[in-house]
């Protein structure tokens, strides 16, 4: 349980990063809070030749609010996150989806953008980015881009970011006026990984469901209005559609029904908020 | 900065219940190993090694967090708060942990040090804490002899004395 050895290199600028990331592609790993990171160094599921640390780049310590999003850079913890007073107000998913994530004990130094790039398909966080709409700014030594969130996650525990690529920041899109927002999760405890973890966004026209811990990545679909008569199916047909797999954790058909109940529960609690 | 080599050991300060301390650890060295081997404060226990059990909970900067999921060479110049900074002297115990010998919060007493650490940070911040907010504390610890209880039992007689004790003041 000790991680294979690596080189360190503390970057000083996000020049620097790059600059590591593009020589040693795959062999370099960016560490972040190391919430995730340090124990697949541990279990030597990952053996990096080195490893970059951004923490002390101020530049990706930001937290900014423009125009209608939150932009979250790469260095912010998921407790400074919680943290911001105005959170609730901002975006009320997220406000709501952050204590779910880890323990308040991971979440001191765990990263925002670190839980986006791990791509955990139980993970809150890439779920509350799917079921907003969110985006991630990925930055090589060549170019900037810019990936929606439905395209970012391709698959359990990867995503589109390539090996000479900083995830530099995320943006959650702001709460919309006359739109409600609810977040449920079932886990053995809390602070274990999500079972079914679902995040609903609902307004005069639409509802949105995201769904966590049944797929191989979070997934998102606009259902019927909680009260139409059409919603038992579309829950239905959802619930088949994510391919739940049996684990140690849940049977696939536990999963199912949670994916029907819990999902009608988010759904109705975000029509309620919305009021 | 100059790439540190996985090969040799670098040296890393910091200060440790008030005190600095350096020493050497190659990169790959978890903090947890660093303060026990290194500068041999074995208050804070190993578990799990994986961030799971909570058991070797420190305060970086005043705020839990695991050593075993931290290098030591990511804690440079931090300030970092163990078991062994909670007690005023030799032969006195902090409240917190007087409480926890009154409610027998312990049993054989591995996690223990983990779990003071988390519920001194949370009554830091929130001297008011009431008991869910505890339990989803202590969410973050495992202890398989007390079933949680005397432990809750304890951190709320803390809360208590606390409250008390400034409204004497």
């Amino acid at each position: 349980m000790k991680p294979a050895p690596f080189d360190y290199v503390r970057a000083e600028s996000v020049t620097e990063a790059l600059d590591v990331l593009s020589q040693e592609g795959a062999d370099a790993r960016v560490l972040a809070g190391g919430q995730t990171l340090v124990p697949m160094l541990s279990m030597r599921l990952a053996r990096p030749r080195v490893v970059i640390d951004i923490m002390q780049l101020p530049e990706l310590n930001r937290i900014e609010r423009t125009g209608g999003t939150i932009r979250v850079g790469a260095a912010v913890r998921q407790r400074e996150l919680e943290r911001q007073s105005d959170l609730a107000a901002k975006q009320p998913l997220l406000a709501a989806a952050l204590p779910w994530v880890g323990h308040a004990q991971t979440r001191s130094r765990g990263t925002v953008c670190g839980s986006v790039a791990h791509a955990d398909p139980s993970a809150e966080l890439p779920l509350v980015l799917i079921a907003l709409g969110g985006e991630i700014e990925l930055r090589s030594r060549r170019r900037s881009r810019r990936v929606q969130a439905a395209a970012f996650f391709t698959g359990m525990m990867s995503t589109d970011r390539k090996d000479n690529e900083l995830i530099e920041a995320v943006s959650f899109p702001a709460a919309r006026p006359g739109t409600g927002y609810a977040f449920r999760e079932i886990g053995r405890r809390h602070g274990d990984f999500a079972i079914v973890a679902c995040a609903a966004m609902v307004d005069a026209r639409t509802a949105r469901l995201a769904i966590g811990g049944v797929a191989d990545r979070p997934t998102a679909r606009e259902l019927p209005l909680p009260g139409d008569p059409a919603l038992g199916d579309a829950l239905d047909a959802l619930a088949w559609e994510l391919d739940a797999r049996d684990d140690l954790h849940a049977t696939a058909t536990y999963r199912r029904e949670m994916v029907r109940r819990l999902g009608r529960q988010t759904l109705e609690e975000a029509a309620r908020c919305r009021a | 900065m100059p790439r540190l080599s996985a090969a040799s050991p670098h040296r890393v300060r910091f200060t440790l219940n008030g005190r600095t301390v350096s020493g050497q650890a190659e990169p790959r060295m978890l903090l947890s190993d660093f303060i026990r081997h290194v500068v041999g404060a074995t208050g804070t226990h190993v578990g799990c090694e994986h961030g799971v059990c909570g058991a070797c909970t420190v305060q970086i900067g005043g705020v839990p967090a695991r050593s075993c999921l931290t290098f030591a060479v990511q804690v440079e110049g931090a300030e970092i708060r163990t078991v062994e900074g909670l007690a005023p002297a030799a032969d006195r115990l902090s409240p917190l942990q007087n409480a926890f010998r009154e409610n027998y919060g312990l049993q054989c007493g591995f996690c223990t040090p983990g779990i003071l650490m988390s519920l001194d940070a949370l009554l830091r911040d929130r001297p008011d804490a009431a008991e869910p907010e505890i339990r989803e504390f202590l969410s973050g610890h495992l202890c398989r002899c007390t079933g949680y209880t005397s432990i809750v039992k304890a951190a709320l007689q803390a809360v208590r004395q606390r409250r008390e004790e400034a409204g004497h003041a």
